[in-house]
């Protein structure tokens, strides 16, 4: 008992400040956060009463928060695709060495290290709606390059519109997930490759049979990456198209919206409900990893 | 082995690190890093960041360090959208336990769930002290008293209801420039010559001018009664009169430029002064753009009250509070005898382009512009503006602007008056 | 992504070989559209900077949308002038709270990825999946209860608040990166140690420290940057006043009368900072989102 306790007591002691401060930061302010979406809590005030699940109903039924889901569920898949073809484009562009890949590199990854309020200020410019004459950003591009029939309305466009902020989310993100690939492919063992040349195999059946394969790790990672960051997607939407505008509504602008107004139940059901989407995409990933670690 | 090589060659670049890091360590002791409010200073929380809207604040401010020297004005103003930005900052501050000192409101219903929720404190003792209660009309003192109290102190007046309209683009279009509209209809008439002539008809921006927009066509086709009525509950939402609006603001909206929703009253008042758009509907506060811009009231532009509600004045008065908490209770006092002295009126209007709340400021400098709206106020019956919060709560205000902002990306008028019908219902159950 | 089994397909015998010249000139054919692609990109990642750039230096009039991809008519630095007299005290405070933020989460994902990875404990692993869940949480749905627990420990708003947050919920990802680092600390120096009679905070203090500093220039770079460019927690513990750059060039950038030509120097101005530490240290920037991500 003692012998455990000196094995175990100390390490056990220094994780302890985060884990008490992950413990209550994370998992008691989740519990407190869902508790609180069960109530009647509709102002600063105090709940009255438990209500059940009736905030989650109330949402579920109200067109603009399907709205919302249905904007978070196309952003997220256009971003996926786009950020991880890109990324995969780049990285495969580059994995041999060529010249000036630093530069390349460098290029391709700075948008990462730059805030999305800071990015947004530009593409506000970039894909502003306006058409023909008035054109401005890429519409005038495409209008002075004689592609004029590609204008459209971006991120105002009725059904559509959400897609448009697809746009500066991947070039914000594509060099990222280029990183990642760029060390899978570096990853792969030179002998691997050797292996198969002396083999006599092609270029492309050396990608097609030998490296891609090496690479689902990476493309996993990246999609549990960038998926997440998708669906935690605000700055971009607040700093481009503000707060209320109806095209771009997603769940966590809605949560804004309800906390301004002072309706805490209904802002913590929103909370709960982006949590648990998430958590489809990385609790079985987690689980996963966990599982791989206790085996090792 | 290889960890250690990588040691010899990191621990410059850690070097560099801790030197990177002691730079920046020495810019941030440099600046104040913390948030309170000294000893002494007011913080003035308004939207009133730019243009003739900080010029006016930058007035008061005059007056206000004239008046209270041994006080230091701090400007906590936030830009953005018709005060909607700065709401929702001031309301995430205020349930965040942060107040300002005092902050801008609009007089009326918006002030209802600050009360609601015990986030400003009543002034009607201060009124009665100070004696502001004999500075204000009597029609503005109706409109700001809230079950017995007085909760906020006004500073200046505007009037939503105006049409701003360039002469020379409508000439272009071949349009009488002084035609006068009997109705909408009439209106309407017109919009569809200049838009056969390649001018935009009707400049408009993002979702709050789309509302205000909406105000004035309820106005037009409802009349003073029915339009009060909406916001008590005695008008039906869901009735014909509200559908014959819809339709109307619908077909005007078919008239505004496409690129609206990313546009602020600025760009779409711009418009108007350049001359690519014919005609804008805004609030009086537009005056002060063409000001700015040498324009000449008469000449380089007219104005008439949006057809239908000519002899009503769509009304929205700025006004100042104290909220609970605030940490400099006697300086926020201070500031509120301020915004309501004549000295300070006088001094805010002249440059923001508004009429002035108290009848003691002195308003003979007054524009041309502002004196037909001071006579109007004066004589015409006075109705409360929905988009700038005085005839109905934030919160009501901000599900409207949800759904037109819906309708504005592609909606049916049938779901918007459904929408807003449930709204209404919802809102005035509460 | 792929499914293709890893191992190298046994391969068809080889067609006849193309002939030496055929094949030299396919593969020039492939270098031009390889560097051609790689040009086209850099192009494009490169448009916005562009625009940003050459409307920060343009003078009222000359800095409207549809001239946006024009060079400016003359050079004026107004807009520089005003972006940093409106978003220079915010920079001030950005500093304050990044820098501690940084250093205190730093250094207590030091502390936990020893322990949870040479120091082990029974459930590390279990601890470690349980902290690294925080990483990847929505904050929405914590946010409510955060207000008001914040509120109850009576930290203020602004600088204070934003430190508590950023270390708190940077937690996951610095224990993540120290852990992973330390996985390839051999075994056998924390044995030696540990055979000497050194305790546990001896060990971590002569062997294992000195042999962290790759490990905390990498989680510095990333806690420094993902703190600076944080918008959600600034928003709702913070204001223009007290608060970071991300929300003083929001308001910058989103106001009535936009001044363009200051809201791109402004949003140029809040993104030197991360930046400059990504190309003075951008390998390490690399290695740390390699280390957020590849686990093990």
């Amino acid at each position: 008992m003692r012998r455990r306790l000196q094995n175990y007591g100390p390490p056990l002691l220094l994780i302890a400040p985060s884990v008490v401060l992950v413990g209550v930061f994370v998992y008691g302010l989740i519990a407190v956060n869902v508790n609180t979406s069960l109530t009647d809590r509709h102002s600063r005030a105090p709940a009255d009463g438990y209500v059940g699940l009736d905030n989650y109903k109330a949402l579920f039924s109200d067109e603009d928060f399907q709205h919302a889901l249905g904007n978070l569920l196309m952003y997220t898949l256009a971003f996926l695709v786009g950020a991880l073809f890109f990324g995969f484009l780049w990285a495969w562009l580059l994995e041999r060495g060529a010249r000036g890949e630093g530069v390349f590199r460098t290029i391709y990854l700075f948008p990462m290290a730059v805030s999305f309020i800071a990015s947004g200020v530009v593409w506000r410019w970039l894909l502003n709606s306006a058409e023909g004459e008035r054109a401005s950003g890429i519409n005038r591009l495409l209008e002075s390059t004689g592609l004029g029939f590609l204008q459209n309305s971006w991120w105002s466009d009725e059904n559509w519109g959400i897609l448009a902020l697809t746009l500066p989310a991947i070039w914000q993100l594509s060099g990222y997930v280029m990183a990642l690939f760029l060390a899978g492919f570096r990853g792969v063992p030179e002998e691997l490759r050797e292996a198969a040349r002396v083999d006599g195999v092609t270029e492309w059946q050396l990608y097609r049979h030998v490296i891609f394969p090496q690479l689902s790790p990476v493309a996993l990672s990246a999609i549990i990456i960038v998926g997440h960051m998708s669906l935690k997607v605000f700055d971009l939407v607040m700093a481009i198209a503000g707060q209320t505008n109806y095209t771009t509504q997603v769940p966590a602008t809605q949560m804004w919206i309800e906390f301004t107004r002072g309706d805490y139940a209904l802002s913590a059901a929103i909370g709960t409900v982006l949590l648990l989407i998430v958590a489809v995409l990385i609790v079985p990933y987690l689980v996963y990893t966990y599982r791989q670690e206790r085996n090792r | 082995m290889k960890i250690r090589g990588r040691t010899t060659r990191s621990r410059c670049i850690g070097a560099a690190t801790v030197a990177l890091v002691t730079a920046f360590g020495a810019t941030a002791c440099g600046s104040d890093g913390g948030s309170g409010t000294g000893e002494g200073e007011v913080e003035v929380f308004t939207w009133w960041a730019q243009g003739s809207e900080k010029e006016g604040l930058d007035a008061l401010v005059g007056v206000f360090e004239e008046q209270h020297s041994d006080l230091k004005f701090v400007n906590g103003a936030v830009a953005g959208g018709a005060g909607s930005d700065a709401k929702n900052v001031l309301a995430s501050r205020l349930q965040t336990n942060d107040p300002p000192g005092t902050f801008q409101a609009h007089a009326g219903a918006e002030l209802t769930d600050y009360i609601e929720q015990g986030d400003i404190e009543p002034l009607t003792d201060a009124y009665a002290e100070e004696g502001w209660d004999q500075l204000f009309p009597e029609s503005l003192l109706e409109q700001i008293e809230q079950e017995g109290e007085y909760y906020s102190v006004p500073s200046n007046i505007h009037r939503a209801n105006v049409v701003w309209a360039n002469p020379a683009a409508l000439e272009e279009a071949g349009v009488d420039p002084n035609a006068e509209y009997a109705d909408l209809d009439a209106w309407i008439a017109d919009l569809e010559k200049i838009e056969e002539a390649g001018i935009t008809p009707l400049s408009i921006g993002m979702d709050w001018t789309q509302v205000h927009l909406l105000e004035t066509v309820l106005l037009a086709d409802l009349g003073v009664e029915a339009y009060n009525g909406l916001w008590d509950g005695t008008t039906d939402w869901a009735g014909a009169e509200v559908t014959g609006a819809l339709e109307h603001y619908e077909t005007l909206l078919g008239f505004t430029n496409s690129d609206r929703q990313s546009l602020d009253w600025p760009d779409a008042t711009q418009q108007v002064i350049d001359g690519t758009a014919a005609f804008n509907v805004m609030g009086d506060w537009a005056e002060a753009a063409f000001a700015s811009q040498d324009k000449v009231f008469g000449e380089d532009y007219t104005t008439f009250p949006v057809p239908g509600t000519d002899g009503v004045f769509d009304f929205l008065a700025d006004s100042f509070t104290l909220p609970v908490g605030a940490p400099n209770p006697d300086a926020s006092r201070a500031w509120l005898d301020t915004v309501a002295s004549a000295e300070g009126q006088q001094a805010f209007n002249a440059a923001k382009g508004s009429i002035p709340a108290n009848l003691e400021a002195d308003t003979s400098e007054f524009g041309e512009y502002q004196q037909t709206a001071i006579e109007s106020f004066a004589q015409d019956p006075i109705v409360s503006s929905l988009a700038h919060g005085s005839a109905a709560s934030v919160s009501w205000l901000t599900d409207i602007t949800s759904s037109i902002s819906q309708f504005g990306s592609g909606g049916d008028v049938a779901s918007l008056q459904e929408d807003l019908a449930a709204t209404a219902e919802a809102q005035l159950a509460d | 992504m792929s499914t293709v089994s890893t191992a190298p397909q046994p391969v068809a015998p080889a067609p006849a070989s193309p002939s030496k010249s055929a094949r030299a000139r396919r593969s020039r054919g492939i270098q031009v559209l390889r560097y051609g692609l790689l040009l086209f990109f850099l192009v494009i990642v490169m448009m916005p900077v562009y625009v940003l750039l050459v409307t920060s230096f343009k003078g009222p009039g000359d800095a409207s949308p549809d001239r946006a991809w024009l060079p400016p008519t003359e050079l004026h630095l107004d807009g520089w002038r005003t972006a940093w007299e409106q978003l220079s005290p915010a920079l001030g405070r950005t500093f304050a709270l990044v820098i501690p933020a940084s250093l205190i989460s730093a250094c207590l994902g030091a502390m936990n990825g020893f322990v949870l990875s040479r120091w082990r404990f029974p459930g590390a692993n279990l601890v470690f999946t349980l902290i690294l869940f925080g990483m990847f949480i929505p904050y929405q749905a914590v946010m409510i209860p955060l207000i008001e627990l914040m509120q109850d420990l009576g930290v203020q708003s602004g600088v204070p608040s934003l430190i508590v947050l950023h270390v708190v919920f940077g937690l996951p990802i610095t224990t993540l990166i120290f852990r992973n680092y330390y996985a390839g600390v051999p075994q056998e120096m924390i044995e030696a140690a540990r055979v000497d009679g050194a305790g546990m905070l001896r060990t971590f203090r002569s062997v294992v420290l000195p042999l962290s500093v790759p490990a905390f220039v990498v989680t510095l770079i990333w806690q420094f940057t993902s703190a600076w460019n944080d918008y959600l927690f600034a928003l709702f513990f913070s204001n223009a006043r007290n608060g970071p750059v991300t929300i003083s060039l929001n308001f910058l950038a989103s106001g009535q009368l936009q001044d363009y030509s200051a809201s791109m120097a402004g949003a140029l101005i809040a993104s030197f900072p991360t930046l400059i530490v990504y190309i003075v240290l951008g390998r390490w920037f690399l290695g740390g989102l390699m280390a957020g991500s590849l686990k093990g």
